[in-house]
């Protein structure tokens, strides 16, 4: 036998038991599927992201609505908690990065050149320790503390909501720390890579532009009114929102933001829900912060000296395409920043010369091909493209900070692909194996102002308990 | 060539070894496609179809319904009531009579309304087309479907007009038949009879509390109401009274169980204007009033 037969022998066996271990039970309690007794697979396409039902079961506040709902109905030793994290082998590469190539010469200028960085190994994601449910019937609430890999934690969600106030499911008021009402949920994602972990175009900001307040993929705090059709097919919702990045303490200033959604969805039959849908993020944010002796001001009760409110606004379209076992999310966004936020301009000084308000338009497609509730393959591309930049070559002369900006600077092309496998489908526990290989690349931000380029692969097991 | 020998069955054995499971899936495929595969739901101008729907059940019902339809998947010995068993094709909610199969109809309505009071969700949410297989595929469980006819769907007569004098008679009704001994003089499911209730595999089973407010298993509408007296709820106590009491009765019986029910309706006023007690169990059954 040939060693190459002998790999593959050795191979196959070792996936053979690598699946009869895996298709063993586990006794992993998932918060809501251990409530209700449902298989994953009933809210979720492929855990975590939704599918219909899951949509609706979470807009009617964590209920089925079969006057089980809450509490009180459970076995009093119920907890409603879960945690996911995902050990993880994963390769990370760089192909322009400034390294030093000796010591700092007597002017203290290190020489220097660029090269390509690649890392990899065994590595963890942060822990999400989520509880979430019903204090009781048509009031419902989520408290998600999470962590960064090495445990530091912070608050990625906490909300209480009440749900079909007056018995009508267009009356749900939600308080507190909450991720938009976005039909393609950056916190139900599929994807893991450090590049793909996010929607690049819903935290999509111009090179030179300062605004980190209109990142729509990004918690935020403040209070939500939702409302939906019986079936779910029709949803509106509009938040009134702090203009912190979703940060408290109140690190910002006074300044507030909206956010509106608005989607239907139709029966096609054969090819299942279709769902088409408009958003828009509209708001104001500070440009400067008031000082003491250079030192940002804190006040006994917080911090809020933000100053310049200037404006910006996301806006665009969604759709939730199947065809059958093939479904595409496609999202679109046309955003704006104020001048000022595109040339890091403090609002009480003047704009260099020529500045104009960036403008740009992002496209999402995300195609999920579900073989069974328990094997996927995804892939997504995103495309950011800038229709104005800020400092146009030409203007800003003379600014200290601001080259002149060729018009593709900044501009993102990402794709990735891979699997998700799902080795048990129980109302216990979620398991997933998953492979995926990401790649994005980034018009002008190389150190020698060309295009950077980033790659990451990464294989683990996302398991929730 | 002894090394060569036991390489090969080496990579022999991982061949089978990962083959097996494939093979024991057939299996179950062949087993379903025996168990009428070929089944069709029709349900107005939709056509569902079995295979269509395997999927779906996967990944939304088999859980609780388990691989073989007979409510015994893996959830089943947490939930409570049991999941239905698709093999004994015997259903609480239909507009068929007592003992008979339901309509593809009844099946599919009941997808989409759910089971209050159960685990079993409002599927709401599904394509028309994607209940109508569901149903198919539920058909195809059980035998009966392959020897039996659905019943003929009871005549419901148009509502009357609820009256003081309806009202009374209901409650006349309500004592005639004895729902009390289930579900109590008031209605809260306190009966005499209702501690001892078990459905038709003899698992403890409680009667509907009208007082709670709750929406009854096979809807809310004064029809449905209707509907559930006339059929009975096959593999519970609730009898079909379609044999002990008229059309006009059981309007009148639907009258005065709205009064029991915590909500304000117009029955209700009735009743309290009528100043109605409820009804003594121990009391000859009232003359009902002419009509």
């Amino acid at each position: 036998m040939t060693s190459a037969r002998k790999r593959l022998a050795g191979g196959l066996l070792l996936a053979s038991i690598f699946f009869f271990c895996s298709v063993n039970d586990a006794h992993a309690i998932p918060a809501f599927a251990r409530k209700y007794g449902l298989r994953c697979s009933a809210c979720h396409e492929a855990w975590p992201m939704l599918n219909s039902f899951g949509q609706k079961f979470k807009d009617n506040g964590y209920q089925l609505m079969n006057d089980r709902d809450a509490p009180i109905w459970q076995n009093p030793s119920y907890w409603p908690a879960t945690f996911r994290i995902t050990p993880n082998w994963h390769r990370e590469r760089t192909d322009k990065v400034t390294v030093d190539t000796g010591p700092a010469g007597p002017t203290g200028v290190f020489p220097q050149t660029q090269q390509q960085i690649i890392s990899q190994g065994f590595d963890l994601s942060g822990l999400d320790f989520h509880t979430g449910g019903t204090l009781e019937k048509n009031i419902s609430f989520y408290v998600l503390p999470s962590s960064n890999a090495a445990g530091q934690f912070h608050f990625e969600t906490v909300m209480g909501r009440l749900d079909n106030l007056f018995g009508s499911p267009w009356l749900n008021l939600k308080l507190g720390k909450f991720e938009l009402d976005n039909l393609v949920s950056e916190k139900r994602i599929l994807t893991l890579t450090n590049i793909s972990s996010v929607y690049q175009t819903y935290h999509f900001v111009p090179v030179g532009d300062s605004n980190v307040f209109g990142r729509i993929g990004d918690n935020q705090l403040g209070v939500e009114w939702m409302g939906h059709s019986m079936n779910d097919r029709t949803r509106l919702s509009a938040a009134l929102l702090s203009s912190n990045g979703g940060q408290v303490g109140l690190p910002s200033s006074n300044a507030y933001s909206g956010f509106f959604a608005a989607s239907q969805a139709f029966d096609a039959g054969k090819l299942g829900v279709q769902r088409i849908g408009f958003y828009a993020m509209v708001g104001k944010a500070p440009t400067y912060f008031l000082t003491t002796n250079g030192a940002p001001i804190v006040t006994p009760f917080g911090n809020s000296a933000g100053q310049g409110n200037k404006s910006f606004s996301r806006e665009g379209f969604v759709g939730l395409f199947y065809l059958d076992k093939l479904d595409f999310l496609v999202v679109t966004q046309h955003g704006s920043d104020n001048a000022f936020f595109g040339t890091s301009t403090a609002a009480n000084m003047p704009l260099p010369t020529g500045a104009r308000a960036p403008s740009w338009n992002g496209y999402l497609v995300e195609t999920h091909y579900v073989y069974s509730p328990q094997l996927i393959f995804l892939q997504r591309s995103e495309w950011e493209r800038m229709s104005q930049q800020a400092c146009p070559i030409g203007s800003c002369a003379g600014s200290p900070s601001l080259a002149p900006m060729a018009s593709n600077l900044g501009n993102i092309d990402m794709y990735t692909f891979g699997y998700r496998y799902y080795p048990i489908m129980t109302s216990r526990a979620g398991f997933a194996w998953h492979n995926e290989y990401s790649w994005v690349r980034q018009q002008g931000t190389a150190p020698d102002g060309s295009a950077l380029t980033n790659s990451s692969l990464l294989l683990g097991f996302d398991f929730d308990f | 060539m002894h090394t060569n020998i036991r390489e090969w069955s080496l990579l022999a054995s991982a061949v089978v070894l990962l083959a097996s499971p494939c093979v024991c899936r057939a299996q179950i495929t062949e087993y379903q496609q025996h168990q009428w595969l070929g089944m069709e739901s029709h349900i107005g101008n939709l056509t569902g179809h079995a295979r269509a729907a395997e999927m779906d059940y996967r990944r939304y019902c088999v859980g609780c319904h388990g691989e073989l339809g007979d409510g015994n998947g893996e959830n089943a010995p947490w939930v409570d009531p049991k999941p239905r068993d698709f093999e004994l094709a015997i259903f609480k909610c239909r507009s068929t009579p007592t003992g008979t199969l339901p309509t593809d109809e009844d099946l599919f309505n009941t997808l989409a309304r759910g089971l209050d009071r159960s685990n079993m969700p409002q599927w709401s949410t599904f394509t028309k087309q994607m209940r109508a297989d569901l149903v198919a595929w539920v058909k195809h469980f059980s035998p009966r479907w392959q020897t039996e006819k659905p019943g003929t769907p009871i005549q419901i007569p148009p509502e009357p007009e609820v009256t003081a004098d309806r009202v009374k008679a209901g409650q006349a009704v309500f004592q005639k038949v004895e729902c009390w001994k289930c579900h109590g003089v008031t209605g809260k499911a306190d009966g005499p009879s209702a501690a001892t209730l078990t459905d038709d595999q003899n698992r403890p089973l409680s009667a509907y509390n009208f007082t709670e407010g709750a929406r009854p298993k096979c809807g809310d509408t004064d029809q449905d109401l209707y509907r559930i007296f006339m059929t009975g709820m096959d593999g519970t106590p609730m009898p079909s009274f379609a044999d002990n009491i008229q059309p006009d009765e059981a309007w009148d019986l639907v009258f005065y169980l709205r009064t029991l029910e915590p909500q304000k309706n117009k029955e209700k006023e009735i009743a309290k204007q009528l100043g109605l007690k409820p009804v003594a169990p121990s009391a000859a059954p009232a003359p009902a009033p002419q009509q």
